[in-house]
């Protein structure tokens, strides 16, 4: 780890504590590419907005080292870090209008006046708010304060950016717009950014690779992709996307497949990604549209499912089977237009391939 | 409150009535002795009464001697001159030192925190007399007692719990995060202090700068036990004019005191609301 020289940011061996007692950081070791977008995802509570505010500053690390740059900046105090951020609240001054917010950054620098509002109309222009300069945080809307949040972190040029949960408080319709923009001014500037969200869509769509976190410790560090099509235990399994989970027993285990019994006598192949050998509690982890309803050709593994439920929601219909006794076994049927005919109440067959199933760390 | 509305029972119509006139009551006993000296300050004669001739509106019953008086009298100049000295000297260390005992209060990592709070606010609560007396023997012994500078500290000691108050309340409603913005763009903790936490926190520190330079300028028990001879301020003037003299140009000065009262805090509330508006904070 140490090795890998020219990282942007490195954590090394960081561990916090707030009380001296529980760990809320447990032995992070992380490295993060320049140019990378770096999300940290998790439930709250999960370590994530303490390890950036420890990049930060903000808060000292109990253990371990933080590299910006392969510079040690334990003991460099926040502001002469030269990191930019982006607040969950914003946090822009009230006081101040649009342009002078924008301004401070430059002004604490030394940049003369006239550099100074070039370089902040060129950061308004580029969050297309060129005219709102001198207007107050508090008579912009949340969308647009939001604007001026990220061109205040980015008007002082840092190499890197620090974004906690931005979007937060936005609607749904802006925050996905706000996801699109963040995402090609990265593209665009090629700054290193290392956000923070719990939401998985958030992460997902902007992030080069994600880092989920739970229990203070990063459960799996990948590109969004294989974060969601082989989840390296139940815990990214369940927190990203949707999740089918049966509990089982491996009876057996082949090159790059192993047999689970699930429930009574139902045998199931899958792909055995975190086990611990023959006899082992498992739960199989299997995504909703990866599962056939009434398959033409038969599959690897196919059982019977009992409909519970058929919920119609256009694109697709979400039938909601029992299945080796777990009611909530979700399957999505693409709407083909040629409506099959399956009722509630009625038991179908169902078929999934064995690579789509993974067998993970047994949960209750 | 509006205006009553149709199904209101005789028990809500008789407290609605009732409301305004306690409200009258309390209104006219706080404010009627202020406002009946001021015309009496103007009285022809040299008594703390309504003459006749005031009575009948005439106008040879008012004068403006009293104010000539205090205007040229060397006694009374001395005092105006000795309280302008002494209070915008004692409420610029009231404030200093209470805005930055509010700002450390409101740290939360600051043990005893309670604790220190009763003992700055102490003044406030303790009889003067007794502040006073404790005071007297204090700085007798450290050499401060009826020195200009003994009085200075000993009003600024009075005056910096209403700074703490108003800035803490103010603080309240200061959001962290803008200090930690301000510090993560480049400010250092003295920058981030004078250009992010102190313009937005200013009208708590104002509003305690006003009660402390009230507290100063009204006080007279302190510097009766700490001044001497050359530290006369107005109240002491006052207090030994009413006892020795009782001049008329005590109710002129008072008039004149409560009139830069008012001014001063009219003119603070206009200062608010302006940097409010400014802001964006309020709608108009």
């Amino acid at each position: 780890m140490s090795e890998n020289r020219g990282a942007a940011v490195r954590y090394e061996s960081v561990q916090k504590s707030y009380d001296g007692e529980t760990l809320v950081v447990k032995n992070l070791n992380l490295d993060i590419a320049r140019g990378e977008f770096l999300t940290m995802l998790g439930p709250s509570g999960s370590g994530k907005t303490t390890c950036l505010m420890m990049l930060a500053g903000f808060e000292p690390a109990t253990h371990g080292e933080i590299f910006l740059n392969d510079r040690p900046i334990n003991n460099v105090p926040p502001h002469k870090r030269g990191i930019g951020m982006v607040f969950q609240n914003y946090a822009l001054f009230p006081h101040m209008t649009v342009a002078e917010n924008l301004a401070f950054p430059l002004q604490v620098r030394g940049i003369s006046k006239a550099d100074q509002s070039s370089r902040v109309q060129r950061a308004l222009d580029m969050v297309e708010l060129g005219t709102f300069g001198s207007r107050r945080p508090a008579q912009l809307s949340g969308g647009q304060q939001q604007r001026v949040a990220v061109a205040r972190a980015l008007v002082f040029d840092p190499e890197l950016v620090l974004m906690d949960e931005p979007l937060g408080a936005l609607d749904k319709q802006l925050r996905e717009q706000m996801q699109y923009e963040i995402k090609h001014i990265h593209e665009n500037l090629g700054v290193t950014i290392v956000y923070v969200t719990h939401d998985q869509t958030e992460a997902l769509t902007m992030s080069d690779r994600v880092a989920v976190f739970n229990d203070g410790v990063i459960q799996q560090l990948s590109t969004p992709d294989a974060l969601y099509e082989s989840p390296q235990n139940s815990f990214v399994a369940q927190f990203i996307g949707e999740n089918n989970k049966l509990n089982g027993t491996v009876t057996s285990v082949e090159g790059t497949t192993c047999g689970v019994e699930v429930g009574t006598g139902i045998h199931l192949k899958a792909d055995p990604v975190n086990i611990s050998g023959v006899g082992s509690k498992t739960t199989l982890s299997l995504r909703p549209e990866r599962v056939e309803l009434q398959p033409e050709a038969p599959m690897e593994n196919m059982v019977d499912g009992h409909i519970e439920e058929l919920i119609y929601l256009g694109d697709h219909i979400r039938v909601r089977m029992n299945v080796a006794g777990n009611d909530e076994f979700v399957v999505k049927v693409r709407n083909r237009g040629q409506r099959r005919k399956i009722a509630e109440g009625e038991t179908v067959k169902i078929g999934w391939a064995a690579s789509d199933c993974k067998a993970l760390d047994a949960v209750a | 409150m509006s205006a009553l509305p149709p199904y209101s029972s005789t028990a809500q119509i008789t407290w609605y009535y009732a409301f305004r006139v306690i409200c009258g009551l309390i209104f006219f006993f706080l404010i009627f002795p202020i406002i009946v000296i001021a015309p009496l300050s103007f009285n022809a004669e040299n008594f703390f009464t309504f003459t006749p001739k005031m009575l009948a509106l005439d106008p040879e019953g008012y004068s403006l001697k009293h104010y000539r008086d205090f205007f040229t009298n060397p006694d009374w100049q001395q005092a105006l001159w000795n309280s302008v000295r002494i209070a915008p000297v004692a409420t610029l260390l009231a404030t200093a030192f209470g805005t930055l005992a509010a700002i450390g209060l409101s740290q939360s990592h600051v043990p005893f925190k309670s604790t220190i709070m009763a003992v700055l606010i102490s003044p406030m609560i303790v009889p003067l007399i007794i502040s006073a007396a404790g005071m007297y023997f204090f700085y007798s012994r450290i050499g401060l007692q009826g020195t200009y500078w003994g009085v200075v500290l000993a009003h600024a000691a009075l005056g910096t719990p209403f700074v703490i108050i108003t800035v803490t309340a103010t603080l309240v409603g200061f959001d962290r995060s803008l200090t930690r913005a301000a510090a993560n763009l480049g400010a250092d903790p003295v920058r981030t202090f004078f250009k992010v936490q102190m313009p937005l926190i200013l009208p708590g520190v104002v509003s305690g700068a006003l009660f402390a330079f009230i507290t100063s300028f009204d006080e007279v028990v302190v510097v009766l036990f700490l001044g001497s001879a050359s530290q006369k301020t107005l109240p002491w003037q006052m207090f030994t004019g009413l006892r020795e003299q009782i001049s008329p140009t005590i109710l002129a000065v008072a008039t004149l005191m409560v009139a830069i009262s008012i001014v001063l805090l009219t003119v603070l509330e206009l200062l608010r609301r302006r940097s409010e508006r400014l802001r964006g904070m309020s709608p108009g």
